[in-house]
């Protein structure tokens, strides 16, 4: 149970694909202007990760090493194009708003480089659980920032008013820019955390 | 409007006012990682620009010719595109070795990392669903990767002078770097007004 544990750990904060290696950015700084789409967005990118990982980690034995990447890729694309019809039919109104990104979670470097580096060599269950830490940690960085930006942005959290609304929201934190500060700042929050504990250490 | 000025406004719009890097966020895994390094955000720039170009005009005839037909756009579009962009970055990086030592050393060393490039895919989606034709399909295509290839310099000679400059030690490497292409996509929003 302590290696499932340290496997979804891996996931949440000392491998965060966001934060960390910084990789699949695309999505992460374009969803995040309120928190409805980076739900739909965290849903989607579980949905394709922890699916696509079942299915490499079964085939793993079968699959050549040559021809590896392109097989990786047909499985992620077969998913994304289900999540996509999923989000379509159930929650059109923030497909149609953020549809670019959710296509484009096939070519996100998170899926691919966990399916190289870990389900490939790992059995089913350990790639279960690393799928989950995955989306969990990628799912806790994006609705942050989302919540942030739209409190700040819109007064709003998933569209309930949280200020008064004679608030006056600073437009700038749901354009573009804030997306890319918000982030600088997480990523540096996080790199002086990690430091002060390796330094009591 | 004439269709040559549509297709100039085709330009704009996609290299500077909704420039792919900073305003649409694509191809941003290649913008902070090689951004540290001059020559290789140039070799990944020509790269990215030959590539784009070559796969919007192959999806394209995909798209309009074998998925629309057919009735197959709603869930085979992902899975042709990324194979047929896959197979294309292979098939190129083949041709180029083959035929021109010189160009591959300067940017053949990035053509694999191309096949997953979000932005190139991205492109050909936008194409598709603005539902451009062939030639504003191209046109889109050399904007965006000229607006890359814009973003990766201007990063590249920031974070060249950042290295020597005074920072806190925690924000050094990819957080500033995230800070000050926020202050870039500031400065590119100013572009919006260009075109109604």
């Amino acid at each position: 149970m302590k290696k499932y544990w340290r496997i979804v750990w891996n996931g949440i904060t000392p491998a965060n694909p966001i934060l960390i290696l910084a990789i699949g950015l695309c999505s992460v700084v374009a969803v995040t202007n309120s928190v409805q789409n980076a739900l739909l967005m965290t849903f989607v990118f579980s949905f394709v990760l922890i699916f696509s990982e079942i299915i490499i980690s079964l085939l793993r034995k079968v699959i050549p090493v040559d021809i590896r990447v392109p097989i990786f890729v047909v499985v992620i694309a077969t998913f994304t194009t289900i999540a996509t019809l999923l989000s379509r039919a159930y929650f059109n109104s923030i497909y149609e708003a953020i549809k670019l990104y959710i296509f484009l979670v096939v070519v996100n470097c998170i899926i691919i480089g966990r399916a190289e580096a870990f389900s490939y060599q790992n059995s089913i269950v350990d790639s279960i659980f690393d799928g989950i830490g995955m989306s969990i940690g990628y799912g806790w960085v994006i609705i942050v920032m989302a919540a942030v930006r739209e409190v700040f942005g819109n007064g709003t959290i998933a569209g309930f008013r949280v200020f008064p609304a004679s608030y006056s929201p600073a437009l700038v934190m749901i354009l573009p820019p804030a997306g890319f500060l918000i982030l600088g700042v997480l990523v540096g929050w996080l790199e002086f955390t990690l430091r002060k504990k390796k330094v009591k250490k | 409007m004439s269709y040559l000025a549509n297709l100039g406004k085709i330009f704009v719009a996609s290299a500077f006012v909704n420039n792919i890097v900073l305003l649409q966020f694509l191809g941003l895994c290649s913008y902070i990682g090689l951004t540290d390094d001059m020559h290789a955000s140039i070799g990944m720039g020509y790269a990215v620009t030959f590539v784009t170009v070559l796969a919007a005009a192959v999806t394209w005839i995909i798209d309009r010719w074998i998925l629309i037909p057919f009735n197959l756009q709603p869930f085979l579009q992902i899975v042709s595109f990324i194979l047929v962009i896959g197979s294309l970055v292979g098939l190129v990086e083949i041709y180029i070795r083959k035929m021109s030592p010189h160009l591959y050393k300067a940017m053949g060393i990035y053509l694999p990392l191309i096949a997953t490039n979000c932005l190139i895919l991205g492109v050909t989606f936008i194409n598709s669903l603005q539902g451009f034709d062939f030639v504003e399909s191209i046109v889109e295509a050399i904007g965006a990767a000229i607006g890359y290839f814009m973003a990766m310099l201007i990063l590249a000679g920031i974070r060249e002078r950042l290295r020597n400059s005074e920072l806190p030690d925690f924000f050094k490497g990819k957080a500033i770097a995230y800070m000050v292409s926020g202050i870039v996509a500031l400065a590119f929003m100013g572009f919006q007004g260009m075109i109604k």
